[in-house]
C-alpha cells in the first residue's frame, strides 16, 4: 500500500496540509499568460518558482513551456527585486523578442512588497520596452487562494492593461472567457461558438500553444493565443460570457467596469445541462438560431446517457479538483443518477460547499464536501464510506490503487496520460468523452471481477 | 579543429569553428550579458598535464535568460533529503513548493517490508496563509509538527524553509529544538529558502550540513559484514541504486548507507562506521564526505557507475583499497561475468550509433558521467555543461584553491568540523594511503569533466533556452540530453531528447545491466523512424498533379 499510513479514523487538522488538492497562484498566472499570442510569462521571484511551474506545466501538456524568471538571490530579497526585473525585461525583449511580457509575482516578491507597475514604468523610461511592445502584470501572492486565483488575477490583468473602451462603436462581437480549462476545451468552445455563427473574441486561448503540432521547427511563440489586438477589441464587444465564476468572473466584471461591456457569468459547460445553459445564453445574447448540427450533438450525448443509464445509476463517486470544474461535474453526475458523495477542492471559498450541497441535496446518502481540503481527507472519507469511482488529477492514482477503485483522470495536473491535451471535456462532445471514460473504467472493472459463468460478451 | 555542421536544408556538411559559433551566439546579447556569458562558454583545450581553460561557474543566473536552474529549496528538499523514506518532510511555506516537489523526482525506494515506513508518497506542508506572513508562522509550524506526529508517528521530522520564511523571520531551528524535546523524536530544520545561493547547489550544501549535524553519528552500532562502504550522491532515479546495491552484494562489499537513494534515516545515523566513502555525484554530496573524513577518519574516493568500463574501474579501485585478495578475485569474477552481455549489446548497437553526436546539459555530475555511455557505443559528446556545478566539477579539484568565494557562496555556512575525540579513527595508516596513491588509487580527488573531453568541444555552464536552440541549429546533434523543461522544445526541432534527470520514466542506467539498458535506449532514439514523418506528402511535393490517375 503506497498510502499505508493514512488512517481510517479522521482527526481534524488545523495546521498541517497533507497531499494538497491545490497549488499556488503563480502557476495559474503562467498558464493564463501562455494564452496570449507572442507572450512570455515572467515569474518575479526566486528561479525555483519558475522552474517548478514550467516543469509541472510541461509534464501536464508534453509541450514546450517558456517563461522567464527574475532569479532572486539573497541581495534581491533584502534590497528588492527592481534591478532584477529591469534587467530581465531588457534581456527578454533583446533575446527572445516577445510581443508581451506578462509578469506575475511570487510569495517572495509579494512579501518584500515590490511595486511592479513602478518598476515597469521605470523600464519604459529607460527605453527597455521597445515601441509597440507590452508589459502587463498580476499580483499573485502564493499564500492567498490557489492556482485558480492566480489564473483569475492574470486574466483580469489582461483586461486591466489591454482592453480598450469604445462606447460609441460597440461591435457585434461577444467575448468568451473560457476559464481555467484545457487547450482542447478552448478549441471545442470556439468550435461551438463558430457553429452558432457568432463572431467572438476568446481569451486567454492556449489552444495551439500547449497542444501544437510536431513541425520539425521549435518556435518560442507558437501560432495559437489571443492577440493583443483581440484583447484590446474586447472592450468594444457587445457583451462577455465568462465561463467558471472563480476563474473568469473577476476579468468579466473588470471589463464591465472599465469598458461598460455587460457580462453573464456561467458555470463551465461540462455535461448536458451546463452545456445547454451555455448554448442557450449564447443564442439569446447573439440573437441566433441554434443550428441542427449542435442539436444533433446534444441528442448524441443524451443518447449515451439514456442507453447506458443502468451503469451510472446510484454509483458512488469521489471527486477532487478545482471549484469551477467540480460544480459542473457534480451537476453532470447527479443529472445521470450517479451519487457524488465525497467532494474535495483545495481552493478556499465557502460558496463552493453551499453550491455543492444545493446540487446534491436530493441524493439519499450523506454527502461530504470540503473547500480548502486535501486529498488525505478525501482518502479517509473513502475509507469510511467506499465509492465505485474516483475522479481527479494524477495524484488520485495512489488512492485508486490502494483502495482498488476505478479511476478517471480529470483536472490538473495529469502527469501520466495524454488524452486531456487533445480531447475536450466541455460541450456535448466533451460530455460524451467523459461518459466514455467513466464507462470504460466501470465496465473494465466488471469484466475483471465477473466470475467466469457471468462474464459478458455484450454489455 | 573545424566541426562538421549538417546543413538543415540540403544535408551538406558545412565547416564552422567553435570560435565562430561562440561569437555568433554572443552577438545577440546585450553587452553586459555577452561579457558574462563569454566566460561561461568555453572551448575546451586539454594540456599535457590535463590542465584545461578556466570556466566561470556557480555564479548568478542572468535574470530573464530562461535558465534551466531551480532553487535552493529544490536542492535541499527535492534532491538530497527527498529520497529518504522514513523522515516526514514538512515544507514550511505556501502550498506550491511542497506540491511541486511531491513525487516528481522518481527516487525509487523499497522499504524492508510492506508495513515499514514510507512517507515519500505523501506531501506535508504548512500551507502558509497571509495571516502567517503578517504575524509569523512559527505557531502554525509547531502545530503542524504535532499533527504530523499524531497522525504518522514517525521517528524523525524535517522542516524545509521556503522563501517567505526567511523574510518574515520564522526560526525553524528553535521550533525544531522545542518539538524535538517535546516529542522525543529527531526533529531538525533547514534554512533552505529558495533565494539562497545561485542554484540548487546551495541547497545541496545546506542539506549536507543539516544531515551531518543532526543525523550522522547518532548510532555507533557496528553492523556485521566486511568491506564497509557508503555510497554518496546516488539518488536511485529509476532504480539505479538497486542495481549498484546488488552489484556490491555480489562482490562482497557491505553497503552501510546510501546518500540518499533508497535510504532510511537509521542508515545515515551509523554511516560513520563505514570504512570508505564512495562519491557518485561530487557536486551534491562532497561536503558530507569531507566532514565525515575530518570528524571520523573515513576517506573518500570518486567512483562512477554510469558506464560499464567506469563501473568495472570503480569496483577494482574499491577492492584495491581494501586490499583483500578474495575480494579482488570476486570483483574480477563479477566483472568477467557481466562484461560479455555488455560487449554483445555494444556490438549490436554500435554500427547504428557510431559517429553520431550527443549533447548533455544537466546537473552536477551526469553531464560528465553519461559521456562514458555514449563513448562506449561510439558516440561523441560534442558539447556539454552543468546546470549548477562549480569550477571543480569542470576543471577538477586541483583548481579549488583558486576558486573565488563570492557573496552568494559566503551565505552558505561552512561547518567547523574537528576530529571526534572518541570516534576519530584513521582507516589506513599514512604509509598505506601513500602506497595506494602510488598504485593509482586516488583519494579526495575528482578530475572533473573537461580533462576527459577532447579539444574544441564547447563547454557551456548554465545553458539557457536561446543557447540551446542555437547549439541545435548549428550542430544538429543526433540526441540532446537535459531535463523536462527542455524536452519538448528540443523535440519540436526534430531532435530526440533524453531526460537525464527523470530518465523519461525509464532506466535503470547504472552499472552493467544499466549500461545495456542505455545502449538500447539510445539506439531506439537516434535510429527511430518516427522522426521521418514530419513532412506530409503534400509538403514534400506541393505542386498539384496535372491529372489524377483515374481521371
Amino acid at each position: 500500500m503506497l498510502l499505508r499510513h493514512t488512517p481510517e479514523e479522521i482527526v481534524e487538522r488545523q495546521a498541517l496540509m497533507i497531499n494538497p488538492a491545490k497549488t499556488c497562484q503563480p502557476i495559474g498566472a503562467m498558464y493564463a499568460a501562455l494564452g496570449i499570442h507572442g507572450c512570455l510569462p515572467h515569474s518575479h521571484g526566486s528561479q525555483g518558482c519558475c522552474a517548478y511551474h514550467r516543469s509541472t506545466l510541461t509534464r501536464h501538456y508534453k509541450e514546450p513551456v517558456m517563461a522567464g524568471t527574475s532569479s532572486f538571490t539573497e541581495g534581491a530579497s533584502v534590497f528588492g527585486g527592481q534591478a532584477n526585473l529591469l534587467q530581465a525585461i531588457d534581456n527578454i525583449f533583446t533575446i527572445y523578442e516577445p510581443e508581451v511580457i506578462a509578469v506575475h509575482t511570487t510569495c517572495l516578491s509579494e512579501t518584500i512588497g515590490d511595486d511592479i507597475p513602478q518598476i515597469v514604468s521605470k523600464a519604459r523610461d529607460e527605453g527597455k520596452v521597445p515601441e509597440g511592445k507590452h508589459v502587463i502584470h498580476a499580483n499573485t501572492p502564493s499564500y492567498v487562494g490557489s492556482h485558480v486565483t492566480g489564473f483569475s488575477n492574470m486574466v483580469k490583468g489582461m483586461v486591466d492593461y489591454l482592453a480598450e473602451d469604445g462606447v460609441e462603436h460597440k461591435a457585434r462581437t461577444i467575448n468568451i472567457l473560457p476559464g481555467y480549462v484545457e487547450p482542447a476545451d478552448i478549441q471545442e468552445i470556439k468550435r461551438l461558438v463558430k457553429e452558432l455563427g457568432i463572431d467572438s473574441i476568446v481569451f486567454p486561448d492556449t489552444s495551439y500553444v500547449l497542444n501544437g503540432p510536431q513541425t520539425g521547427k521549435f518556435s518560442m511563440f507558437p501560432e495559437g493565443g489571443a492577440t493583443v489586438e483581440d484583447i484590446r477589441r474586447s472592450g468594444r464587444s457587445m457583451g462577455t460570457i465568462a465561463l467558471g465564476p472563480l476563474a473568469s468572473g473577476a476579468a468579466a466584471r473588470a471589463l464591465d467596469a472599465k469598458c461598460k461591456v455587460p457580462c453573464e457569468i456561467l458555470d463551465l459547460p461540462i455535461g448536458l445541462n451546463k452545456t445547454d445553459e451555455f448554448i442557450n445564453v449564447l443564442r439569446k445574447a447573439a440573437g441566433v438560431t441554434v443550428p441542427d448540427s449542435i442539436t444533433i450533438e446534444r441528442g448524441q450525448l443524451l443518447d449515451v446517457i439514456t442507453d447506458e443509464q443502468q451503469y451510472f445509476y446510484q454509483k458512488k463517486v469521489a471527486l477532487v479538483g478545482d471549484p469551477d470544474q467540480l460544480i459542473s461535474l457534480t451537476e453532470f453526475l447527479v443529472s445521470i443518477d450517479m451519487w457524488p458523495i465525497h467532494i474535495v477542492t483545495g481552493t478556499p471559498g465557502k460558496k463552493f460547499e453551499k453550491r455543492i450541497a444545493e446540487i446534491t441535496k436530493d441524493i439519499p446518502h450523506k454527502v461530504n464536501v470540503r473547500q480548502a481540503g486535501d486529498m488525505f481527507l478525501l482518502h479517509q472519507w473513502i475509507k469510511n464510506d467506499p465509492v465505485d469511482l474516483l475522479i481527479g488529477n494524477t495524484y488520485g492514482k495512489y488512492i485508486a490503487r490502494d483502495e482498488d477503485i476505478p479511476f478517471v483522470r480529470f483536472g490538473f495536473p495529469i502527469l501520466d496520460r495524454i488524452g486531456h491535451i487533445y480531447f475536450p471535456t466541455v460541450g456535448y462532445k466533451g460530455g460524451m468523452r467523459l461518459l466514455e471514460k467513466i464507462l470504460d473504467v466501470l465496465l473494465d472493472r466488471k469484466d475483471r471481477d465477473s466470475p467466469e459463468e457471468s462474464f459478458e460478451l455484450v454489455m | 579543429m573545424a566541426i562538421p555542421i549538417r546543413d538543415d536544408e540540403n544535408l551538406e556538411m558545412n565547416e564552422c569553428s567553435p570560435d565562430e559559433i561562440k561569437k555568433e551566439i554572443l552577438e545577440k546579447y546585450p553587452t553586459k550579458v555577452a561579457r558574462k556569458r563569454a566566460k561561461q562558454i568555453v572551448i575546451n583545450k586539454v594540456g599535457e598535464g590535463c590542465e584545461v581553460p578556466e570556466i566561470q561557474a556557480n555564479v548568478r543566473t542572468i535574470p530573464g535568460i530562461i535558465t534551466q536552474r531551480g532553487c535552493t529549496y529544490a536542492g535541499c528538499k527535492g534532491v538530497v533529503l527527498g529520497p529518504t523514506r522514513d523522515i516526514v518532510n514538512i515544507t514550511h511555506g505556501p502550498v506550491g513548493c511542497g506540491f511541486y516537489s511531491w513525487l516528481t523526482r522518481r527516487n525509487q525506494t523499497k522499504p524492508e517490508s510492506p508495513e515499514a515506513e514510507n512517507f515519500m508518497t505523501y506531501c506535508f506542508t504548512t500551507d502558509m496563509q497571509e495571516e502567517q506572513i503578517v504575524f509569523g508562522g512559527e505557531k502554525k509550524l509547531k502545530q503542524a509538527i504535532q499533527e504530523a506526529y499524531d497522525t504518522m508517528k514517525p521517528k524523525a521530522i524535517a522542516i524545509f524553509s521556503t522563501c517567505p520564511v526567511g523574510l518574515i523571520g520564522d526560526d525553524v531551528h528553535s521550533v525544531a529544538r522545542e518539538m524535538k524535546e517535546k516529542l522525543g523524536i529527531n526533529v531538525f530544520g533547514f534554512s533552505c529558502e529558495g533565494y539562497k545561493g545561485v542554484s540548487q547547489s546551495a541547497g545541496h550544501h545546506i542539506a549536507n550540513n543539516g544531515i551531518f549535524t543532526h543525523v550522522v553519528g547518532l548510532d555507533d552500532t557496528v553492523r556485521e559484514g566486511k568491506f564497509k562502504v557508503n555510497l554518496l550522491g546516488e539518488y536511485n532515479i529509476g532504480g539505479d541504486a538497486f542495481l549498484i546495491e546488488k552489484l556490491f552484494e555480489e562482490c562482497g562489499f557491505t553497503l552501510i548507507s546510501t546518500f540518499s537513494g533508497n535510504s532510511s534515516i537509521d542508515k545515515f545515523a551509523n554511516s560513520h562506521t563505514a570504512d570508505l566513502n564512495l562519491i557518485m555525484c561530487h557536486r551534491s554530496i562532497n561536503y558530507v564526505a569531507e566532514m565525515m573524513e575530518t570528524k571520523f577518519g573515513v576517506p573518500w574516493m570518486k567512483v562512477n557507475f554510469i558506464g560499464a568500463e567506469a563501473s568495472a574501474k570503480s569496483l577494482r579501485k574499491m577492492a584495491k583499497y581494501f586490499g583483500d585478495q578474495e575480494l579482488i578475485d570476486k570483483v574480477e569474477e563479477v566483472i568477467a561475468r557481466e562484461m560479455p552481455a555488455v560487449i554483445a549489446a555494444q556490438e549490436e548497437v554500435r554500427p547504428r550509433c557510431e559517429g553520431k553526436l550527443a549533447m548533455i546539459f544537466v546537473g552536477g555530475s551526469r553531464a560528465h558521467h553519461y559521456q562514458e555511455l555514449f563513448r562506449e557505443i561510439g558516440m561523441d559528446t560534442i558539447s556539454a555543461g552543468y546546470e549548477f556545478a562549480h569550477r571543480d566539477d569542470y576543471e577538477g579539484r586541483k583548481v579549488l584553491p583558486t576558486v573565488k568565494v563570492d557573496a552568494d557562496s559566503r551565505n552558505i555556512e561552512e561547518l567547523d568540523v574537528h576530529p571526534d575525540p572518541d570516534r576519530f579513527r584513521p582507516r589506513k595508516t599514512e604509509e598505506e594511503m601513500k602506497r595506494l596513491q602510488e598504485e593509482g588509487v586516488e583519494f579526495h580527488d575528482y578530475d572533473g569533466m573537461m580533462p576527459e573531453m577532447g579539444d574544441d568541444k564547447m563547454i557551456i555552464d548554465d545553458i539557457n533556452q536561446y543557447e540551446t536552440d542555437k547549439m541545435i541549429e548549428y550542430y544538429k546533434p543526433a540526441i540532446f540530453c537535459a531535463g523536462i523543461k527542455e524536452k519538448y522544445a528540443v523535440q519540436k526541432s526534430g531532435v530526440p531528447m533524453k531526460q537525464l534527470h527523470s530518465y523519461d520514466y525509464g532506466g535503470p542506467y547504472a552499472a552493467f545491466q544499466g549500461a545495456i539498458n542505455f545502449y538500447h535506449e539510445v539506439d531506439r532514439m537516434v535510429n527511430s523512424k518516427v522522426w521521418k514523418y514530419i513532412k506530409a506528402p503534400w509538403q514534400e511535393s506541393p505542386e498539384l498533379a496535372a491529372k489524377y490517375a483515374w481521371e
